[in-house]
């Protein structure tokens, strides 16, 4: 399109791990020893399969408890929303917003971003390869941050252990969340965004 | 179609690179590929060129970072390195935070917050989590020290090629950074309930965090170049 050639064109493949220019039939890094493949196998596959194992997860992360308190003989469970909703009403705006948007912001855009370069991949389409491009590197960038409210419970709970006046325990809806996050870094890596660049392309497989 | 080398990469900062006219054409040995970098989101093949302190070349077709020259020598990321293992221990050996509350008192430590994780069907996200802020922050420092201290005397350390496949697959597993913000927003929400203090963990690992970024960036695949790993 633009005239910069592509690797293809050589006949030489890059390493992912060591970055080194190998021939383009070499199935391990003559450098590093890592596998090298011209493109990652079955990445809309595997991808996909991630992407959905991590949705089923968003349910019951999202419906289960994540924290259980009791205060002073009284108790409660909070969900991820929730917490939100209890930080907003106690007047935390900053902190509501900062774990809506690492628990829900985050993890949707992921879902919505992996779905779209999955379904445009597919159907080779040329719209808007360099923004695409873009926005994958955005969400490899930002997959992680969703992290945080496993650790802020991982952290309270392990403070507050006071026996008899105020104790906070870890739920089962923590462990959908993270595995949740976990899916959907799996399927970041396992998505190759050279796909999107293929489209470009007749003769690629 | 091989009529013509790869666009030579250019090196103006921050900014895309524009493409400049194409050299003749080379005959295409292996020595000569030594010299190209590929764009590893879209397999834009470049002929590499000299980049000065604090550029930063970028792929002309998907916007990508190319390559950025090391601001940082070998001998500077050995020191930072034992700086990170120093300061991992503090942040391991000291809380993060502490709390009171009617006179009773807590406080609890990184590998105290994974062990509340440890608990029956949740056993799972402990380990995620452990490996998240604990582990592979540590084998990331202990591989960087190992190869950068070799590298120092310009020796290729023994197990070279393990270590720095290791630590290319730690990378995205290792979240510093979340922990910290981690730690601050669990300062916030209990301190509407109980006294809260900071603790000299947290210092620790705030500056930490910073060194992590500095060091174990994907900068140290330079090291491949630098020290003449030869393939075989
Ligand atoms: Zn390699
Ligand atoms: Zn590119």
């Amino acid at each position: 399109m633009n005239g910069i050639p592509y690797a293809r064109e050589y006949k030489v493949t890059l390493c992912h791990v060591c970055s080194y220019v190998c021939p383009e039939d070499a199935h391990e890094c003559p450098r590093c020893d890592s596998p090298v493949h011209r493109r990652k196998p079955n990445s809309l596959t595997r991808t996909w399969a991630f992407l959905i194992a991590g949705l089923i997860f968003y349910i019951p992360a999202n419906l289960l408890p994540v924290m259980y308190t009791t205060m002073l003989g009284s108790s409660s469970e909070n969900t991820i929303m929730s917490g939100v909703i209890e930080f907003a009403e106690g007047g935390s705006w900053d902190i509501a917003i900062l774990i809506f948007i690492a628990s829900v912001v985050v993890p949707c855009i992921k879902f919505l971003v992996l779905g779209l370069m999955l379904v445009t991949c597919q159907r080779r389409s040329t719209w808007a390869m360099r923004e695409r491009s873009r926005l994958f590197r955005f969400i490899e960038l930002i997959g992680y941050w969703s992290m945080l409210d496993v650790l802020v419970v991982a952290l309270v709970a392990a403070l507050v252990q006071f026996r008899g006046l105020s104790t906070i325990e870890p739920r089962l809806g923590i462990l959908f969340f993270g595995l949740v996050v976990v899916m959907t870094m799996l399927a970041a890596m396992t998505f190759d965004p050279r796909l999107i660049w293929d489209a470009e392309v007749e003769d690629v497989r | 179609m091989n009529s013509a080398t790869p666009t030579p990469m250019t090196d103006i900062p921050h900014r895309q690179a524009h493409a400049s006219e194409q050299p003749p054409a080379v005959a295409e040995t292996q020595s000569r590929a030594d010299q190209w970098i590929i764009c590893e989101h879209c397999d834009s093949v470049y002929e590499s060129i000299p980049l000065n302190k604090g550029e930063a070349a970028y792929c002309l077709r998907c916007a990508a970072i190319l390559r950025r020259n090391h601001r940082l020598t070998v001998e500077q990321l050995l020191a930072l390195s034992i700086a990170a293992c120093i300061l991992f221990i503090f942040a391991n050996v000291f809380p993060v935070i502490s709390i009171s509350m009617q006179g009773l008192h807590n406080e609890v430590t990184l590998w105290g917050s994974v062990q509340a994780l440890a608990q029956g069907q949740i056993t799972l996200i402990a380990l995620v989590a452990g490996l998240a802020i604990i582990l592979a922050p540590a084998l990331q420092i202990a591989l960087l020290f190992w190869v950068l201290a070799h590298a120092h005397r310009g020796q290729i350390a023994p197990g070279f090629k393990m270590c720095m496949r290791t630590l290319e697959h730690l990378r995205p597993w290792s979240m510093l950074e979340v922990c910290l913000l981690g730690i601050l927003v669990a300062i916030v929400k209990l301190a509407g309930m109980l006294d809260v203090h900071p603790g000299a963990g947290l210092w620790a690992m705030a500056m930490l965090m910073v060194l992590i970024l500095l060091i174990a960036g994907k900068d140290i695949r330079r090291l491949w170049d630098e020290l003449g790993v030869r393939p075989e």
